[in-house]
């Protein structure tokens, strides 16, 4: 597996807060145009290697790096320069509820570009237009759907062209085929802007849909426990408790140890 | 091909000219990125109108190099200028990935009915709608007061519902912790009194008289008044940004479907703390403040200790800290009531709550200061 190219790769990483570690020697590496499934039962600490990658929270031991550059070594201004390419869709969208959709999507790029307000005018209604919401620049978060939040959350994410991606949980809370829409809409905005993707998530119909690359995290060995295409893991991974995971449990062989902690 | 001109030599390039005599052809060259200098659509857009007899508009994108949204909000516009004109775009020249960009931002038409109109009301109306919010709001306001004095019945009859533990927290919020800010700004506030007094008495060789003054002054209102302005920034804030907050994460609902009353199990616990503990506080305050001014008249008026005390004794009778009291426990309830109904009818964003806190501090202080002259007047008149 070459890394060199790697838009991510995480080496010998671990995550703890405090003296408390959630996961150890984690080592995978994200490809350019994958898109890239960060697994696990509900407690596994899915969502805190999401920080880690994308640079809220500093890990324990080892290294997260971003083209080749190494984030969590890189002064400050490298760390925004970096940050700046990444673009991230929050659990329940993360839209600031003092502004309309329009500023939402506008702020990034007052902040970033020197477009004039007349160019980013445009840019916020072609953002807005593309996860389908095109008309709703005026309106407030509170306005709108959980469904139209997380797109309108999307497309902010894009709103400086970011070659990285981040979702987490993007199907929380969305009803099939609100969430349907949203794994197309991933997959499109892969394809056509050639962005690399990084998902959390436990929607098992998401993972086999949208997903051709993952990692398993085990909140029991508290690492990962498999790596790989999710079709594939499901139907060839050595590991029992991988294939009852992404089997919803009708792969049984185990005790029912892991009752209740299973995908909510 | 005949490319007609070449506008804006810069770093994104825009070619135009007749493929064929009702086909305009689009070349784009260069870098289309946000950050690089592009050409607008006005050069074409002259091509469109003077080109008589067009169909058709095609691109050719062999040198284009880079290209991100500052490509794409070109091709809406070029887009939205074809439609106008009833000029069929082509599609098919473009790369692929903006092919199919084009196609999701348009494949959810724009929602027209959506669009907020720009419309302003007429000056009149917005009185009329002005006049009929305020109408509403208060009568929310009385509604509250009136379920908050259904779930005190309750509570008196020792059928409220909360937890003890609950009010025993509030009660160490509103009182304990509230002590150190008690006494610092009562104890100035009496020095301050007590400095004021001070320049003018001297006049007249009456600096005894300043005991009268900060004594009569923070028994009567001052201690309760700076009490309750305290008490409504630090706690009235606070429980109007926690039941806000409460709003949001739909505690509120979770209460209301197991059949718990909000009020009785939020409400009523924070109106009886800080009835319990703004009198309370306003005793501390009075003893604070008028020690603030021994501290002036020893220092500054060379009265001694012994001397201000027996003063303050002869000028101060329970009749008048009675007063301080009574209204201090009014207050109380005013800054609970304010501070839990700003949050409970807060609306469910990070927004609203903020909203909420201010709103409740202005409520608050507002009615504080309302209530602190009708009781003055009441107090004149029948006391």
């Amino acid at each position: 597996m070459s890394t060199a190219g790697a838009p991510i790769v995480v080496r010998d990483l671990t995550m703890a807060y405090g003296s408390f570690v959630i996961q150890r020697d984690l080592t995978f590496t994200v490809d350019r145009g994958d898109i890239f499934i960060i697994m696990g039962g509900s407690g596994c600490g899915k969502s805190t290697l999401l920080r880690h990658l994308i640079g809220l929270m500093p890990p324990a031991k080892g290294d997260v790096c971003i083209d080749g550059e190494n984030f969590w070594q890189a002064p400050p201004e490298d760390q925004e320069r970096l940050k700046r390419r990444f673009g991230v869709l929050f659990q329940s969208g993360g839209l600031w509820s003092s502004m309309t959709l329009a500023e939402n999507v506008a702020l990034p790029l007052q902040q970033y570009t020197a477009l004039s307000p007349s160019q980013i005018a445009e840019v916020v209604s072609l953002k807005l237009a593309l996860v389908g919401l095109g008309g709703f620049e005026a309106f407030y978060p509170s306005e709108i759907s959980g469904g139209m939040q997380k797109r309108a959350g999307l497309a902010r994410a894009m709103a400086l062209d970011p070659d990285i991606l981040f979702f987490d949980e993007p199907s929380a809370g969305l009803d099939p085929i609100s969430s349907r829409r949203l794994d197309e809409l991933i997959l499109e905005l892969r394809d056509s802007l050639g962005a690399t993707v990084v998902v959390v998530t436990h929607e098992l119909a998401s993972i086999f849909t949208i997903g051709n690359n993952s990692v398993f995290l085990d909140a029991d060995t508290r690492t990962m426990i498999a790596s790989g295409d999710p079709k594939t893991l499901r139907d060839g991974s050595p590991d029992t408790k991988v294939r009852e995971f992404l089997t919803r449990g009708e792969f049984k062989q185990q005790s029912p140890s892991l009752l209740g902690r299973g995908p909510d | 091909m005949d490319v007609v001109r070449d506008v804006r030599p810069a770093r994104g390039e825009l070619h135009v000219g007749r493929a064929t005599e009702d086909t305009l052809l689009v070349r784009l060259a260069g870098s289309w990125t946000l950050h690089s200098e592009r050409p607008t659509e006005a050069e074409l857009q002259s091509q469109l109108d003077t080109g008589a007899r067009l169909r058709r508009l095609t691109f050719a994108t062999q040198d284009l190099e880079a290209w991100d949204s500052g490509l794409l909000t070109f091709l809406r516009k070029v887009e939205e200028c074809c439609r106008q004109r009833q000029v069929a775009v082509d599609h098919s020249g473009l790369p692929d990935g903006i092919r199919r960009l084009l196609g999701l931002a348009a494949a959810v038409p724009e929602r027209q009915e959506a669009r907020r109109g720009e419309a302003r009301d007429a000056i009149l109306a917005r009185i009329g709608k002005g006049g009929i919010s305020s109408i509403e709001a208060a009568l929310a306001m009385l509604g509250f007061i009136g379920e908050a004095f259904l779930a005190f019945l309750q509570l008196l009859r020792g059928r409220a519902s909360f937890r003890a533990s609950d009010l025993a927290l509030l009660l160490q919020e509103c009182g304990a912790q509230a002590l150190p800010i008690v006494t610092l700004i009562s104890f100035l506030v009496g020095a301050i009194l007590a400095f004021i007094g001070a320049v003018q008495l001297q006049q007249f060789g009456a600096q005894i008289y300043v005991a009268n003054l900060v004594g009569l002054a923070m028994a009567l209102e001052m201690g309760a008044m700076m009490t309750a302005i305290i008490m409504s920034g630090r706690t009235g804030a606070a429980f109007a940004a926690q039941l806000g907050t409460m709003q949001v994460n739909q505690e509120i609902d979770a209460l209301t479907t197991l059949g718990i009353s909000p009020m009785e199990f939020l409400v009523v616990p924070r109106m009886l703390a800080l009835v319990v503990m703004v009198p309370l506080l306003t005793i501390y305050a009075d003893l604070m403040g008028m020690l603030g001014g021994a501290a002036i008249g020893v220092t500054m008026l060379d009265v001694s200790l012994k001397v201000y005390f027996h003063q303050l004794q002869e000028a101060l009778s329970l009749k008048y800290f009675a007063q301080g009291l009574i209204k201090s426990a009014v207050y109380g309830v005013i800054i609970a009531l304010a501070g839990c109904m700003r949050g409970m009818q807060s609306g469910r964003s990070a927004a609203a709550v903020g909203q909420a806190a201010t709103s409740a501090v202005v409520t608050s202080i507002v009615g504080i200061i309302v209530a602190s002259a009708i009781l003055t007047v009441i107090y004149l008149q029948a006391w």
